[in-house]
Parts: structure tokens; sequence; C-alpha cells
């Protein structure tokens, strides 16, 4: 549908739940409060790698105020986000694998007795060789976290080459190889993740929790728990913060409704600030070497990418992970050859999972440091080598991706124009610099994470006498703002206004499914959905009317609270009155839409990860000023531009925008899941340092609107997108700034001080990793282009 | 909430002498603004039996000019009265501002801040965290993690004031129940991270005496954000300048690189009777920076903190040196 | 462990409650008062969800005994409603997105309006220092700063 004149869509309006959250009414899992409510308190591991050879609860049970005590015995069927990689246990069994793993768990009337029944549970640990590092985890003589798997505590390994990747080479006037670090984060939402869950005397199980997926958190209950779905509900709350960190089913999840069950009580559990450390799916820490050919005027002839990730204890999102930091490469940059090979290990800490950008940022900084460095080689600028080689819309890669709408170029034109670009890039005093990158992101993942033909996205609408119109959907508003988008859809296609709905969200008892709010995929498939609904309800409207007004169905128009004849406002019937007549012409105006991605995929193992119906791009300029003698980096001002199709909301896409950007900041300059052997090193908002108000620059945001063919209005994501090049144009700033290389994420004030000594002692002023390992990744799957690929 | 604090009695007296009865019991502890004892106490580092508060006493509060011309602040005095106040040095102000976070400034006191408890993060850890790691000498165990051949803690001193106060000459008025002393603020402190002050403790501290300073004055603090954190290196510089610009008094102070503040007396004594050059300050710098040896226990590792105080020296002595930067004493 | 009656105001009302010295006025809040609106993060001082207004002047309700609040008054986010009316604040940072996922926004509009009612037009530079302890993960901090101007506009009419 392409965007005409619109009366809702496109305007700045304030999120439809602004107020509650500003006066403090919003309701966070930690907010709910249920009679008779218990509290639920987990105790954790204090070893990386242990056998556990005893748990005694014992004493714990008999505590006056306890109502249970479970351990990893009482819910033994294993879970996983991914239907591959169903390796944890809601309580570990026989096994512990990180520090803060929880072992065993209490519900007691308060606080106070369920900590002291934590510290009457006797474990008894028999403690093994800790696997703390990649290199650590390919030594042979080194236990197996989990056994072989792919290798030597290898998880999951890839290999793919698309086109001929030796001939590319081979064609190439300038070839470089350059090795880069990209150290994990954590997502560090502001509220940590907490749940209620309860047992009605039938046995019916409902869970309130601040989960981004309640339709995975479902499944994973019904599993582990062993009972019907249709007997558990589950309620997302909203989420103070989301980020990917609640993405996967959590322990405390499945022990609140285990506990809930045993008790017959409801029990509420909110991880601390440190748990939330050690419950982490955040981003990859990711070794990279990546070799590129050029052609002298900068045109890419092959890339060869590898990719090693540390994965921490568990596989969550792991395999997607890995084939991400080798799936977008393609659909940013036309390379007509390409090789992609990784792999995952297993480590002895919390598992990493999906942060967003989801396995791409760690490749982003990786290539567009690496273009910076070639542009210089080859004595062209770094805009004309990104130009030179951008993907061009209506395309395909040669990995098979579908590529519809496009702006890459605009959004480059536009930050290179606003922020001077040319006239600053290596002419700025000593010490300040700018640097350009690029990103592109998908709309949602193209298939769902468990196998199946059903829908990704339902939305059903109903329409009551009234003339009131309730939106039931499963997606779950994390603060992207996704509820104010269904709710921006709907009115749009009804002429009504976003606050004059009721939103009925992420509740699986009352709204059809939703796969979540993960990928990026809310608006795309989400939107999709309520338009369906939206349309069918609004053809039933005009019917209705043009059969009163006797006027052909073509001619009338639903907008701003009236059904009539276009053009005549007057004319016609009310909303209300439409409403009645419909409903007496064709029964309940009750109705329901969904999404279903295109088949997308190419025609080899792994080509499900990478695939989406639409592209979102952002192109990004950072100026800033580094104190050489410090290290301090001073980001001044960030010049974002991202094509997401159509805002829907401007306001609320700035704010997305803003925030990646912010984010991207904290990753690059800050921010660190650091581990000394198997310890965190600062499981705190006071060690983790995330950016306060002083730290943030100024942001100019340009929304590029690329009218995106399959897009609800045109629309694409924006939630995730804008951080991906924010962190290495922050790195080629740096370079631009002082003339070093700081190969490895985050670039903290010691790593440039290292550089410039460096650099001053006549070393080469690069600051990264020194090689990757010689590493095995098995057989290349060699996958021809798809059919009429035309290399460029 | 999560972390909740181990219960305990809280006292309220309002007098010091009170305070003082009440603080020989060893199971006592002061509070002040509870702002580093709370945190302290959730993550179960301390479980004091009874809090003596000192919120109540008339006797800690105020700031005011005696007659000796000197600042006398209380030690109940909030960061953010001091760093508000027109009557403290300007460098005093400005320090109290850059500590912690507006709202803890509004809580915290000069008291609180003197007296911070050191800080290492093998101690400043969730309780499950320590146990994981094997509790250190500062948290009951034999071991100090940071340097384990070492026999004492090297957690670090984290105040912000105590270096400027040294640097002015500022004392320290102790209460006890049998009497009272006068201690300079350099005496107040010692070298070891569970030892890190001469308080006994049935001691408090009453006041802080800044005598009248007409030189130039500066504390530069660096970390690695602009708010909350604490410093990862503090530098104090104060010193008085003869019309030829030649140097007739300093003191040189640096922060957060040992559990005490290091006065760096070389430096002081080769800085008398000199103009500041670049010749001077960088043989300064040299002379006030060898002895420092940061550790590995806070934020950036100890090899780039040992990198940075000759940085920080450096532009501290540049800008008291500097007649175009703030006189700190010009606008009392 | 001792047990007390304390009479505390909160938002211009007087709540008795039967409390212990080591309960911080955050759980009171949040447990005895059901005043939900106030966050917490961290618990430890370190992120500023839990501001409130203790005589006006923000503090950390994390750190503060509710025993040594007993002489004082609180204001909550809550409190900031007057006659079912929103702040200006609550207003502005609604109409302004500065309200992402929402959990900061407590803390922060009550930091802001400390700001407010000591500066009533404050520059950037002064609303981006009175906002230096209220960490917020999404907005990136700059809908907040235009919300904090907007208000203050508003104020001066």
């Amino acid at each position: 549908m392409s965007a005409g004149n619109h009366t809702v869509v496109g305007r700045r309006l304030p999120r439809v739940d602004a107020l509650q959250q500003t006066t403090g009414q919003t309701q966070f899992a930690d907010d709910l409060n249920p009679p008779g409510a218990l509290v639920g308190r987990q105790l954790r591991s204090t070893h990386a790698h242990a056998a556990i050879t005893s748990i005694d609860t014992v004493e714990a049970a008999a505590l006056p105020g306890v109502k249970a005590v479970i351990t990893g015995a009482d819910l033994p069927i294993t879970y996983g986000i991914l239907p591959v990689s169903q390796d944890e246990h809601a309580l570990a069994l026989h096994r512990v694998r990180h520090v803060g793993e929880p072992v065993a768990a209490v519900a007691a009337i308060d606080a106070e007795t369920a900590e002291r029944a934590l510290a009457l549970i006797h474990v008894k640990y028999e403690p093994l060789t800790e696997v703390v590092t990649l290199d650590q985890a390919l030594d042979p003589d080194r236990p197996l976290i989990h056994g072989e798997g792919d290798g030597q505590n290898v998880h999951r390994t890839a290999a793919l080459e698309f086109g001929d990747v030796a001939e590319g080479f081979a064609a190439a006037g300038h070839v470089r190889e350059d090795v880069y670090f990209f150290g994990g984060n954590t997502h560090a939402a502001l509220e940590t993740h907490a749940a209620v869950a309860s047992c009605s005397p039938e046995g019916k199980v409902t869970l309130w929790s601040a989960t981004q997926v309640p339709h995975y958190v479902h499944r994973a209950l019904a599993k582990v728990l062993d009972i019907p779905a249709g007997r558990i509900r589950v309620i997302a709350t909203p989420n103070g913060g989301g980020f990917g960190g609640k993405t996967d089913p959590f322990s405390h999840e499945l022990v609140a409704a285990k506990l809930a069950m045993i008790t017959g009580r409801p029990v509420k559990f909110n991880l601390s600030r440190e748990d939330v450390f050690y419950a982490h799916r955040g981003r990859h820490p990711v070794l990279m070497w990546v070799k590129t050919g050029f052609e002298s005027d900068g045109r890419i002839t092959a890339m060869h990418f590898k990719s090693f990730l540390d994965g921490g204890a568990f596989g969550s999102y792991g395999t997607a992970s890995l084939y991400y930091t080798g799936a977008l490469q393609t659909s940013t940059y036309r390379i007509p050859n390409y090789c992609f090979e990784g792999m995952r290990v297993f480590t002895n800490k919390p598992a990493c999972g999906p942060k967003r950008g989801h396995g791409t940022p760690q490749a982003r900084f990786a290539i567009e440091s690496q273009l910076d460095k070639a542009a210089a080689d080859l004595g062209i600028d770094p805009v004309a080598i990104r130009v030179r080689n951008a993907v061009e819309p209506f395309s395909t890669t040669v990995n098979h991706l579908r590529i519809t709408s496009c702006a890459l170029n605009e959004c480059i034109d536009a930050v290179v124009e606003q922020s001077g670009f040319h006239q600053k890039h290596g002419q700025l005093p000593e010490g300040r610099g700018v640097g350009l990158a690029l990103g592109c992101y998908m709309s949602g993942a193209g298939l769902p994470i468990y196998f199946n033909k059903m829908p990704q996205s339902e939305v059903q609408l109903k329409v009551d006498r009234g003339g009131g119109v309730t939106v039931y959907s499963g997606a779950t508003d994390i603060g992207q703002g996704s509820t104010s988008m269904l709710a921006t859809v709907v009115a749009e296609c009804l002429g009504l206004e976003p606050a004059e709905l009721t939103m009925i969200t992420a509740d699986t008892d009352l709204t059809p499914v939703d796969l979540g709010s993960y990928s990026s995929r809310v608006t795309f498939m989400a939107g999709n959905a309520a338009l369906e609904a939206a349309t069918k309800v609004r053809t039933r409207l005009v019917e209705a009317v043009a059969a009163k007004l006797e006027a052909a169905v073509e001619d009338l128009e639903v907008a701003n609270g009236r059904v009539g004849v276009l053009g005549d406002p007057e004319s016609g019937v009310s909303w209300t009155e439409a409403v009645v007549l419909a409903t007496a012409a064709t029964g309940p105006l009750v109705e329901s839409g969904s999404y279903t991605a295109p088949k997308l995929a190419g025609p080899y193992k792994g080509a499900g990860v990478g695939i989406s119906p639409a592209y979102s791009y952002s192109a990004c300029v950072v100026e800033l000023e580094v104190d050489a003698d410090t290290g301090m980096v001073d980001v001044d001002r960030v010049w974002i531009a991202h094509d997401i199709g159509k805002a829907l909301n401007p306001l609320l896409c700035e704010g997305q925008v803003e925030g990646g950007v912010y984010m991207g900041l904290g990753e690059v300059l800050f921010e660190e899941q650091a581990f000394r052997d198997g310890l965190h090193r600062g499981p705190s908002l006071l060690d983790y340092k995330i950016p306060t108000s002083l730290e943030t620059p100024t942001v100019h945001t340009t929304l590029i609107e690329s009218d995106d063919p399959e897009g609800p209005y045109g629309a694409k994501e924006v939630g995730q997108g804008p951080l991906l090049p924010v962190i290495p144009a922050v790195a080629n700033a740096i370079h631009d700034a002082l003339g070093v290389h700081i190969d490895e994420v985050p670039i903290t004030p010691d790593k440039i001080v290292a550089a410039m000594r460096d650099a001053a002692r006549g070393g080469s002023g690069r600051v990264g990793p020194k090689g990757v390992p010689d590493f095995d990744f098995g057989e290349l799957i060699r996958v021809e282009p798809p059919e009429g690929f035309v290399a460029p | 909430m999560t972390m909740r604090l181990p219960p305990f009695d809280l006292v309220t007296p309002t007098t010091l002498q009170e305070a003082a009865g009440l603080i020989s019991d060893p199971t006592a502890s002061i509070v002040g603004g509870g702002t580093d004892l709370f945190p302290k106490m959730k993550r179960r580092q301390t479980t004091p039996v009874t809090l003596v508060s000192l919120a109540e006493i008339d006797a800690l509060k105020g700031i005011r000019i005696d007659d000796e011309g000197r600042c006398v602040i209380g030690a109940g005095v909030t960061l953010a009265e001091l760093a508000d106040s027109p009557l403290v040095p300007a460098v005093v102000a400005s320090a109290a501002d850059a500590i912690a976070s507006p709202q803890i400034r509004n809580t915290a006191t000069v008291g609180g801040n003197l007296c911070l408890d050191t800080r290492c993060n093998y101690i400043d850890m969730p309780e499950l965290w320590r146990e994981a790691s094997g509790h250190c000498l500062k948290d009951g165990g034999d071991t100090c993690w940071v340097a384990p051949r070492s026999d004492h803690c090297w957690a670090i001193s984290s105040t912000d004031l105590a270096p400027v106060a040294i640097a002015l000459g500022g004392s320290l008025r102790l209460v006890a129940a049998d009497g009272e002393r006068i201690i300079d603020v350099d005496d107040f402190f010692q070298n070891d991270g569970i030892d890190y002050h001469t308080k006994s403790p049935g001691e408090i501290v009453v006041e802080l005496l800044l005598p009248a300073f007409t030189g130039r004055a500066t504390y530069l603090k660096h970390r690695r954000r602009g708010s909350i954190d604490f410093p990862l290196l503090g530098v104090a510089a104060a010193a008085t300048f003869d019309d030829a610009a030649r140097c007739t008094g300093i003191r040189l102070v640096v922060g957060a690189v040992a559990s005490a503040p290091l006065r760096a007396i070389a430096a002081e004594e080769f800085l008398i009777g000199r103009e500041f050059t670049d010749d001077v300050i960088e043989e300064a710098t040299r002379l006030a920076s060898n002895p420092v040896r940061p550790q590995d226990n806070t934020d950036t590792g100890s090899r780039y903190r040992k990198w940075m105080t000759p940085v920080f020296i450096t532009r501290a002595l540049q800008e008291i040196a500097s007649d175009d930067t703030t006189n700190q004493e010009e606008e009392p | 462990m001792a047990e007390r009656v304390l009479a505390l105001r909160v938002n211009g009302e007087t709540h008795r409650v039967l409390t212990s010295d080591h309960r911080t006025l955050l759980e009171v809040l949040r447990e005895d008062l059901a005043l939900t609106g106030t966050k917490h993060g961290c618990d430890v001082g370190e992120c500023g969800a839990c501001t409130v207004l203790l005589d006006g002047r923000p503090v950390l309700a994390c750190l503060v005994l509710v025993s040594q609040v007993a002489t004082g008054s609180v204001t909550t986010i809550e409190g900031l409603v007057e006659g079912g009316k929103p702040h200006e604040l609550q207003s502005a940072f609604a109409e302004l997105g500065a309200a992402q996922c929402g959990y900061c926004t407590p803390g922060m509009i009550l930091s802001a309006s400390a700001l407010l009612d000591e500066v009533a037009q404050p520059d950037t530079d002064e609303i981006k220092a009175a906002l230096t302890g209220n960490l917020c993960r999404c907005t990136g901090y700059n809908k907040i700063i235009e919300a904090v101007e907007l208000a203050a506009d508003r104020g001066q009419l």
C-alpha cells in the first residue's frame, strides 16, 4: 500500500499509554501484588563449573514461613529458545556451568524468610576445570561443557561459500586481511526481570512476566511443566526495557509457575541487578577475521569472513547469532563472491544471546572499519568506497537475500551533506575527527523460531455496538511503542484517532499469537496483520453505508469518524451509525487479520537466517574529540539517516533512532560484559558503565521514506538498525582524529592511550587482536548464486 | 527490590556526647547519609547490630568562618550544601559537586565522604560474587586478591574531599566520649585498605577545618562518566606564589591510587621557590608520579592509571601556574 | 529489631506505618503504601530509578531509611498529579516521546521537577547536570531534555 494522504500516519503523536507512564500508573511486573503472594528467590551457583554432588533442602523447607523448596530434580525437562538447543534446566541438574546459574528456589511468606531459607540450602559441589575463553574451550585438555557438539566445546559451525571467492580475490587489485574483536556487552534494561505466577484451584497457571516473547514462554512452560498449553496463560507486562534481554524463557519464569502450582499461591520473582548480569543473553564476544578484495576503484570483488563466537554456557539463540554474524554483509554491500565461516563455543560464563542488532553489530564493526582502511590504501574517500559498493533496491544478493526498498544512497547523502563530512574528514585539527559507517537490518526474521506453517502474527478487531474498537494482538510493548504502532495502523484505516482505541496486547488467553518483540518484526508483521483486520472491518462498514446511501463503494471514504462520500465530509453517516448498519447487515463486527512472510529462504542449510520481507538501511556520521593524553572521547554530534520505509509516527521513530545511537555509543565507548576467570568483573550499574546524560550527544535524525511495497503503509523497522553504524562510525572517527586504529570494542581510554604510546614509539598505533585460531570449520557448502544474479 | 538491609536498631542521638557513648559499642556503626554504608550493608559486607545516626546532631551542621578566618564545615553538612556554599573555597565546592550523583549529594555528608570506606572490585561486590571469588582479606578472608602475596589490603581511597582538604592544609576535629582532638587530614589517613584511617572506633568526625587560603588551588578528578563514578584518579594541588611567580608554598596530593591520599612531598619540596615553567612542572610531575603504584582493582586497570598519574599531575600544576585560570579564592 | 509506628507524610497525606528500622523508604512506598510508581533498578544507589523528593530535593529512596524521613515530606510521581491534572513535566514527557519503556520516567521527572522549582528556565547544561543521576536506557536523553525545556517554557506562561 502506498503512502497517500494520511490522517494519522505520519503525525507526531504521543504513545497511547504515555500519560500512564509519566504519572506512574504503568504496572510493570514487579508492581503486581496479588493477594497472598509469596516471595520467590533463587539460590545461584558460586562455581563457574562444577558437578553438584548433593543438595540438602531439609533445613530450608523446615524454616517457618517457607512454603516450598525446589531443585533441578523437580523440573527435569530441558528447554531452550531454539528447538535445536534444548540445553537448559530451570534449575541446574547435576552440573553448574556458570557463576550465578540458578540451582534451587524457594517460595516463602516474605523476602527475609526466603533469603534465610536460601542460606539453609546446602549444596555440595565438586569443582571442574573452568573453561572461560575461546582458547580454553578449544583446548583438548579442558573438559567438555555440553558434550561433543561440533567439536571440542564447539556448539555450532557454519561454512558457506557463495560464488567463487578464490576467483574474486584473483581478480582483485588490492586485498586486505584484518582481525577485529568485539567484546561482549549486555542489555542493562533499567527494569530487572520480574514475574508473578498463580495457579487456580482448577489447575490453570497464569504467568505475568516482563518478557518480550510471551508466546515462546508459553511453549516453554507447557514443555517444562509438562502440562497442556491450554492450561497456561502468559501475560507479558509492559517491559521496562528489553533490547533482547527478555527474549528467552528464563529460569525464574518456569520456577515461579512451578512454585505456584505446588503452593497454590501466587509467587513473585524479581531478579536483582546482579542476577540480571547472570541471566544475560547479551551481545556475543566475537573474534573476526575478514579478507576482502577490491578493484582499484574500491569495488569489492570478494569477501571471506570468519567469526568466532564465545557463547557462554548455553545455546540460547546462539545458532542464529552465529549465522547473523555472516548474514547481512551482502545486504549492505554488493559482494559478488562471499565466503562465511563461523563457529560458536561454549564457555563457563552466562549465556550470550540476542541484543539489539543480534549478531550483526560485531561484523558491522569489522567491515566498516576495514572499508576505511581499504579506502585509505586505495586513495579514495570513505564515502566513495561505500557508494561504489552500496546495495541497490530491488536486487538479489549472492547469498539469496531478496532486497526490496532500499534508500541507502539517500541515507549516505543526507548524513554526508548535513555533517559536512567532506570538509571535515582528514582536515580537522589533531584530536578531532569524523567517521562514517553504514548499516542494514531486517524487518523481522523471515522464518519463525520453530518450524510451522501458521501466520507469524495475527490480530483481531472487535467493534462494539457503541462504536468502540478493541484491538487484540499478541505483540509486546517493550518500550518501542508497538501498541501505539498498532493503534496508528488501525486508526488510520478506520478514520479514527489512535487514542480512541482500546488495545489488548500480549496475553495468550485474550490475544491471538504474535511471535514476539524480537528481530524488529512487529511493525512489519503485526502491523500488516492489523491492517488486514482493519481493512476487513472498513470494507464491511463501507458496504453497509454504500447500501444505505445507494452510493458506489469506491466513492466512499472512512475518515474523521465518519463514513461518507469522498471529499464531502458532511455526507454519509457517523462512525457509530456505520457500525450499527454494518452489524445489522452482516452480523458481529469482528474481524481478524494475519501476516505470513513470503517464502524467501535460499537453497542451503542456514538460509533461514538473514532473510526478511524488507531491510532497513542507515548511515551515520559521528564527530568527536579525543583527548590524546587521556584517551577520553567526547562525542559531539551524531548525524544519522535511517531508511524506515514510512514513519508511521515520526516522534516515536526518532525515539528509536536516538535510543539506538545511545546504545551504540555505550557499546563502543563504555560497556563490556567482562570476566576475570569465571567471575563477572562488575555485575552492577556502577561497574558496568552505561552513559549518563552527560555522555550523550546531540543527535540529528533524518528519516528517509522509501515506501516499502510490502510494509504496512510502506513502513519498515527502526528499533535495531540505527545502532549498527554508530559503533564503527566512532571507531573510524577516532582514527580520523588521532591516526590510531583501535580494532577492538569497547574502545576504552586505556586502549587509545596504549595505541598513542605505541605510535609514539614508532609502532603501528594499532590495538586489537593479533590473529584468529587455526580452526577447521568443516566442509564448505558451496552455494550457487541465485538465478539471474549479476555480479556488479 | 531484592537487596534489602539486614535488620538493625537505629538510634538517633541529639548530642555528640550521647553519640560518642553509643558508638563505643563494637557492634554499633555510625551512619551519616548512609549512601556508602547502606549499599555495603545490602551486600552484606557489614552487618552492624546498631546504627547510630548522626542526622539529628546540631553540632555537626552548618558551615561558618571562625574567628581565625578558618572555614569550619560540619561533618553532617551534605555534599549538595557544600557544593552550593559561598563560604567554602571554590575548589572544595567543585570537588563536592563532582561526587556521585545529584541525589546522592543531597543525602551524603562531608564526614561520610572523608571517612569513605576504601573501595576495591574484590570487595564492593554482591554477596554471591564474594562467596564465588573466595572472601578477600578485607572481607574476612586471608588473601588479598589484588596482590595475593601481600600481607595487607590494597583497597583504594576513593574520597574526593580528602585530597582537597589535605592540599588546603585542613584538619579534622574528632570527638570521643573522653575528649576531643584535632588532627591534620593528612595524618588522619594511613595506607592500608582495612585500617585506612587513624580514627578510633569511639571517635566521631565533627568538623573539617580549612585554614584561610589565598593561593590557587585545583582538583582534577578522572573518571569514565561525568557523574556517579568514583575517581580513577584525583589530583589536588594548592599553592601560593610570590610577586615573581615563584612558588612560596604548595601541597600536591594524589587520590585514588592507594589506600590513602598520597602527598607528593618530594615534588612539593622541589617546587618551593621555583617558577612553574614547563621544565619545572615536568620534573615535579616525575617526582610526584614515580612512587605511585596503582593496582588493578578498579575500572580501566593499573597500567592506565599509572599512565594517567603524570598527565593529571601536570595538568593540575599547569592550571595553578596559569594566571588566567580560576583563582579559586577570588569569589568568597 | 525495633518496630515503630511512623506518621509518614507522602504526597500531602499522612500515613501511619508500622515498620522496622532497617526498611527503606523505597520498600515502604511500594510495599506498604502501594505507591508503585516509584521504581527500582539497582537497590544500591547507582541508577536513579527510585528518585523521590524529600522536602523538595531529589533523593534515592533505596538509600534512605523510612524512619529517617518521619519529619520530612515525601513526593512521589503519583503526587505530582494535582486535581487529576498531570504536572507540566508529565504532560511534556508524554507529548515529546520522552518516555519509551517508562521505567526511568518517574525518577527522571522528579529530578526535573526539583530543578524547575529551583531554576525556572534552565539551560541545556543545567538540565543535563540535574539528570545525571537518572540513567535512561531507551531514549538517549535528548527527548527528555526537550521535554524539560518544554515544561519550563510552559511554566513561564
